[in-house]
């Protein structure tokens, strides 16, 4: 929409009030655009602002947005919160890769051949209904209080949504697409990867994005029994420290984690699904 | 760009019932026809008659209870090179473009990249869309989108080309504009068409015969000559009185 107002010829003599007028227009817009998209949130971070400098709320339990954002910046710059950072990403991200190899290639498999996907189904529901949660413990027994206990929480919630995803991605491809490739002669291999691999990708990024939620998810969980680094430790050791801004500071970086892990997703789906995306 | 003259046909003693609610149901009775090498056969009947059915056995994507369908002589066991079908539906692949579709037929077939492309490229154009070649199946209206399965038929340059009522989506005037293009396109491209439709103007407008499937049981199967100069004209004398002969058989006159 800005590329056309860029785009337009200007018209010769009163060219440059035009242009005046049209670079006011597109300020107009781009603003009306921020405040359509993020008015909300902006008014929320300012009512909590206002709230906790005037004392309507306790400020001790809910410090002013500037004391976090300084929280923030000093965990950061002194190097202390990176570390949690680090240690969290490698959780999550080594249980994440793992949920990814697993259950991508098994949901292709399950959903193409139908009584593996019989077989397996109700086992998978079980699994699937048992609160990763509730067998944390039974892990810690199995692998220790340490780092494979951790990842393979984390791993174990995860790779149910990809996976589930996965088939249903498969066994959703439409049978006439199926056929018309038949009529032509394809392979079963031609076949899965021409029709029921790129058929099945919205599907899977579908369970890429929650499973990615998920690891969020099972990582603070995980970090906040028996555990002395990690993004979920520090939001629990600052409470118990009452270092709240602190702790605010260690919640506002996994949100963040969170809204970058979509948005690198997001953008690897429109990469790849140039077809069903609209034309810019 | 080269074509065969399009291959015979022979239908013998085909029979063809489904399981309905336990019971069998014959859509198919001891067929017997023989489908010159070339023509245009179209197949009408009231629904149920089994006209797709025949279409579907004909194209090797459902088996005879018995009797069978040979090619230029040789027996039809599935689906084979000197065939293809045009749907209903347009069946694009939608993460391909245009050209992507429509070479896709041939790179199935093991037909390498470029060579594919330059024959989709060849009839992309003849069904009126080389502006499209490189568009989003999404981005195309219905009619578009139907030539474009078309193209993706006729690029692999079958010998017969089973069309299951292809223009029944379409809305009137696109119908009309596309009966023509196929009119057009099998008087060039040489092929042995056969088209089940329910409309019986476009029967008359495209067939060299039509083939009348019978509903009740025992009924027989009847085959009308139209013997049409082409192209045709729909409010011609001749072109209405075969209307009014086809609308008869199906006790509407």
């Amino acid at each position: 929409m800005s590329l056309q107002h860029i785009e337009r010829p200007a018209i010769i003599g009163d060219g440059a009030t035009r242009l005046g007028a049209d670079v006011l227009r597109l300020a107009k817009a781009a603003s009306v655009r921020l405040l359509s998209r993020y008015g909300i949130l902006i008014a929320f971070l300012a009512l909590w602002q206002v709230s906790s400098s005037a004392g309507w709320v306790n400020a001790a339990v809910l410090p002013p947005i500037d004391t976090i954002v300084a929280a923030l910046w000093k965990g950061l710059a002194s190097g202390t919160l990176l570390g949690d950072i680090a240690i969290s990403l490698q959780r999550a991200g080594i249980a994440f890769v793992a949920a990814v190899v697993v259950a991508i290639p098994l949901g292709l498999f399950m959903g193409q051949v139908r009584s593996v996907e019989t077989a397996l189904d109700p086992i998978l529901q079980v699994f699937r209904q048992t609160s990763a949660l509730a067998l944390y413990p039974v892990f810690i027994l199995l692998l220790g209080l340490g780092e494979a206990s951790k990842v393979f929480v984390i791993f174990w919630a995860t790779l149910f949504p990809l996976l589930l995803n996965t088939i249903s991605g498969v066994k959703e491809v439409d049978p006439k697409l199926l056929e018309m490739a038949r009529v032509y002669g394809a392979t079963r291999l031609t076949v899965f990867r021409r029709v029921v691999l790129p058929g099945a990708v919205p599907s899977i990024f579908v369970g890429l994005r929650l499973s990615a939620t998920t690891a969020l998810l099972l990582l603070i969980a995980s970090e906040m029994i028996g555990a002395n680094k990690g993004i979920g430790f520090q939001v629990m050791n600052a409470q118990y420290n009452f270092q709240i801004p602190l702790m605010f500071a260690a919640i506002v970086i996994l949100a963040g984690l969170g809204l970058i892990a979509n948005q690198a997703l997001v953008s690897l789906q429109r990469r790849l699904c140039r077809w069903s995306q609209p034309v810019n | 760009m080269a074509s065969t003259s399009g291959a015979e046909v022979s239908i013998r003693e085909l029979s063809k019932s489904f399981t309905l609610g336990g019971r069998p149901l014959a859509v198919l009775r001891t067929l017997n026809l023989d489908i010159r090498a070339g023509e245009c056969l179209v197949i009408v009947g009231a629904s149920g008659s089994g006209k797709t059915t025949l279409l579907r056995i004909l194209a090797g994507l459902e088996a005879a209870d018995s009797g069978g369908v040979a090619i230029d002589g040789k027996p039809v066991d599935g689906v084979g090179a000197e065939r293809a079908v045009i749907f209903q539906e347009p069946r694009l692949l939608p993460w391909l473009t245009v050209l992507g579709n429509v070479a896709f037929g041939l790179e199935v077939r093991g037909v390498p990249r470029q060579q594919a492309e330059e024959r989709a490229r060849f009839y992309i154009a003849l069904v009126g869309l080389a502006e499209f070649a490189d568009a989003w199946p999404r981005q195309l209206s219905g009619g578009m989108a139907q030539r474009v399965g078309i193209a993706r038929a006729l690029t692999v340059q079958p010998e017969i080309l089973l069309l299951d009522e292809p223009l029944g989506a379409l809305d009137a005037m696109t119908k009309i504009g596309m009966q023509e293009e196929l009119a057009r396109i099998w008087s060039e491209e040489n092929v042995t068409m056969v088209m089940v439709t329910h409309d019986l103007e476009e029967a008359i407008y495209l067939a060299d015969r039509v083939l009348i499937l019978p509903k009740e049981k025992g009924g027989a199967a009847r085959l009308i000559d139209v013997d049409l100069p082409r192209p045709r004209d729909r409010s011609a004398t001749r072109f209405v009185s075969y209307r009014q002969e086809l609308l008869r058989e199906f006790g509407l006159h």
